[in-house]
């Protein structure tokens, strides 16, 4: 029985709270330490091709992340932040997408985005903020987006994408709707998907955005890495409740919970959310339990507010080797040619981090566009005084005086 | 031509845009069957369905990042914000995200389809939650458009624009004016530029400058001026951001004098840049320092609406203080 308040009446003479963690949501877990598929689990269906390219990006992505940290700490970039401990979480959430797929990712998520084909200059030209980088020198390093590959430009202020991808994935799922019906008249073709921490999901735009992709149906998957530190704050001091997840139950939302070190658990998890969004045009939350290894980002100090003995508890328990074990449990690795392959990387890196820092930095035209589709008359004018004033002190402006046309 | 309201016309400009693109959306808080609570969207979703012209949660924010990414996805998303004294909420929205995707991103992606709709201003009784102009906030955010129009025939004009412009606008639609303003309105479609002024009488004592629902004010004030013997030149302002400079400082070179209104507290007000970029375009040719009539530094008061408002008595008086310097 429903009513106007919108809810089932389920009347009850007994005064009895709800206890905020009775819900007690489980978390799907299918493969143990040693990649064994656990008794009674079952594996989704994943192809050799694709398991490989999980492994290939999430081993990519370490491999990047520590050279890119040290390259902060020798000055070479100004900031970093790390996926470690979440590889498996964000690179098997992005293998169960399609390309036309968009990604709305907070930060922490490159392995989606090495997954989608973003290459290894690509995100060197961003760090280095050259005149190759996609977004023209303009934000801090790791804030990468790509038209082409549906992986939006990320932005600083914390969980701004969450209503975003509510909009954005009704927009795709407008494209089916009959118009005269108001009924879906196909699967949806592409959906969304939305990261975030579970230090975002406190922010006003994560309640906003989970409320009204339920109430409209929008086919997104919200995705809250809850890796256990909101920076520096632990998840305990973060949220009541039973985790992300109970929000979702509580915006009517379908919602899991998976092992985030467990990349077949979120392959899994993920897949079916994909099928439930773009089947039925609804939202989909997912929450990753995982372990941010790493700092929050180059910025911040971890042994300030962690143990080293729980730092070491996690790091024994490692997202890629435990996928990695899977794999040669499947007999699909050969691990003859492992060190080699990442002594490889590691040397191409290298490479491509000497190449990238060593490009120009953005013309000066790159200052004044974009912010209209085209130039103002005002910021037109400030333009023609800013060139006239570089012209006549060329030597205080060295990146941009010798090429102003 | 039809006689229509602000609202009518604006209703027409909405629904021109809910034919043209298949796509196009209007949300926001109870613009569905309702209509909105001033009625702008009434019949639009019987018309265009409720997948298109729909009802929202009550979250300004949530109604802000929605248009975003719809906008983003490259639909025209025409939100709502039921009063611009409820727009805080999506500030972060507005200022951190609309305005800056397209620079952020290096135009890989932008948000040229959205455009905001909300009503401002006084003059209904409202007090301090119902009458703000919050104009200037967005004033001083590069990457955003600003629009307010006069009377409906502008209305319609002009909200097309916005429609049409590939940057995310903000049309500051003034509330008192509504059912109050009526005139001529093509049926049909055909818009007013942006980034124009206009110059509404011509005059050669003094320049008088607003926008939006103070527009009617100034002439009241224009009317008593003329009839003390001082010629005025009346501008509409029109677009905020970007302001039509030239067509200001051309004026002011004429006339030598400028006074601004707007309803706004002074302080930091968008008057303040007008009058300190025409001090610099036209300083050998002003005969009397600028002058600015504008709300006062309080929140906008209930009972003494009156004694606040920059009324057509305290222009005529600047005028005069003008011409007399």
């Amino acid at each position: 029985m429903t009513n106007p308040n919108n809810v089932s009446l389920n009347l009850s003479h007994a005064l009895e709270f709800i206890d905020g963690h009775a819900l007690n949501i489980p978390t799907i877990t299918l493969l143990d330490q040693n990649g064994n598929l656990i008794d009674g689990a079952h594996a989704p269906e994943l192809d050799k091709d694709t398991a490989l390219r999980i492994y290939d990006t999430m081993r990519f992505i370490r491999l990047l992340d520590e050279r890119m940290q040290a390259a902060q700490r020798q000055g070479r970039i100004s900031f970093y932040m790390q996926c470690l401990g979440e590889e498996a979480a964000v690179t098997a959430s992005a293998a169960a997408l399609k390309d036309d797929d968009m990604i709305m990712a907070q930060y922490r998520e490159q392995a989606a985005l090495a997954y989608r084909g973003f290459t290894l200059e690509q995100f060197m030209n961003q760090m280095f903020s050259n005149e190759k980088d996609l977004g023209k020198g303009r934000q801090m390093p790791i804030h990468y987006g790509s038209n082409e590959l549906n992986y939006l430009t990320i932005s600083s202020p914390l969980g701004t994408q969450i209503p975003q991808a509510t909009g954005y994935a009704y927009g795709q799922k407008l494209k089916h709707i009959d118009a005269k019906t108001g009924e879906l008249n196909s699967q949806i073709d592409a959906v969304t998907i939305c990261y975030f921490g579970e230090g975002a999901a406190s922010e006003g735009d994560f309640h906003a955005g989970l409320n009204m992709a339920a109430v409209h149906g929008s086919p997104v998957i919200f995705f809250a890495r809850n890796n256990g530190y909101a920076i520096s704050t632990p998840a305990d001091e973060q949220f009541k409740g039973d985790g992300i997840a109970a929000r979702g139950v509580g915006y009517g939302i379908k919602t899991i919970r998976v092992d985030g070190g467990d990349a077949l658990a979120v392959y899994a998890a993920t897949k079916l959310a994909r099928e439930i969004a773009s089947k039925n045009g609804e939202p989909v939350l997912i929450e990753s339990i995982a372990y941010r290894l790493g700092a929050h980002s180059t910025s911040d100090d971890p042994s300030g507010y962690r143990s080293k003995d729980e730092e070491a508890q996690f790091r024994d328990n490692c997202p890629i080797e435990r996928f990695k074990k899977w794999l040669l449990n499947q007999g699909w690795l050969d691990l003859s040619e492992d060190d080699a392959v990442k002594e490889k990387l590691r040397e191409d890196i290298l490479n491509a981090l000497k190449v990238a820092e060593k490009v120009a930095k953005p013309p000066l035209e790159d200052l004044i566009s974009d912010v209209y589709d085209t130039p103002i008359p005002a910021l037109q004018k400030q333009y023609e005084e800013l060139k006239e004033h570089i012209l006549q002190n060329p030597d205080a402006y060295p990146t941009t005086a010798g090429r102003i046309k | 031509m039809a006689k229509m309201n602000m609202l009518h016309a604006i209703n027409s400009a909405l629904d021109i845009t809910m034919a043209e693109h298949p796509q196009a959306c209007i949300f926001g808080e109870d613009v569905g069957y309702f209509g909105g609570v001033f009625r702008a969207t009434s019949g639009l979703q019987e018309k265009y369905g409720k997948h298109r012209v729909f009802n929202t949660p009550l979250t300004e924010q949530g109604i802000l990042g929605f248009a975003n990414g719809l906008a983003a996805f490259g639909a025209p998303a025409l939100a709502e914000i039921q009063f611009a004294d409820y727009i805080f909420p999506a500030f972060d929205q507005i200022v951190n995200e609309s305005a800056k995707f397209r620079y952020r991103s290096g135009n890989e992606f932008n948000v040229g389809n959205l455009t905001i709709r909300t009503p401002y201003g006084g003059g209904i009784a409202g007090g301090l939650y119902h009458s703000q102009s919050p104009e200037a906030y967005f004033a001083h955010t590069p990457g955003l458009k600003l629009v307010v129009p006069r009377n409906p025939y502008q209305a319609k004009g002009l909200l097309r624009s916005c429609i049409k412009d590939d940057n995310p606008v903000i049309f500051f639609e003034p509330k008192r004016l509504y059912r109050a303003s009526v005139g001529e309105v093509p049926e049909d479609d055909y818009s007013i530029p942006l980034g124009k002024a206009e110059i509404v009488r011509e005059g050669k004592d003094v320049t008088l400058l607003a926008w939006g629902a103070q527009m009617e004010i100034l002439e009241q004030a224009a009317d008593k001026a003329e009839s003390a013997g001082i010629s005025c030149e009346v501008i509409d302002l029109r677009t905020i951001l970007p302001w039509d400079v030239e067509t200001i400082a051309q004026s002011v070179m004429k006339t030598g004098r400028l006074v601004i209104s707007h309803e706004a507290p002074i302080t930091n007000g968008f008057g303040a840049e007008i009058a300190a970029t025409i001090q610099q375009e036209c300083f050998l040719h002003l005969e009397s320092p600028i002058l600015r009539v504008c709300g006062l530094d309080t929140p906008y008061p209930l009972a003494l609406e009156k004694e606040y408002v920059p009324d057509a008595l305290k222009i005529f008086a600047a005028i005069k203080k003008s011409v007399e310097f």
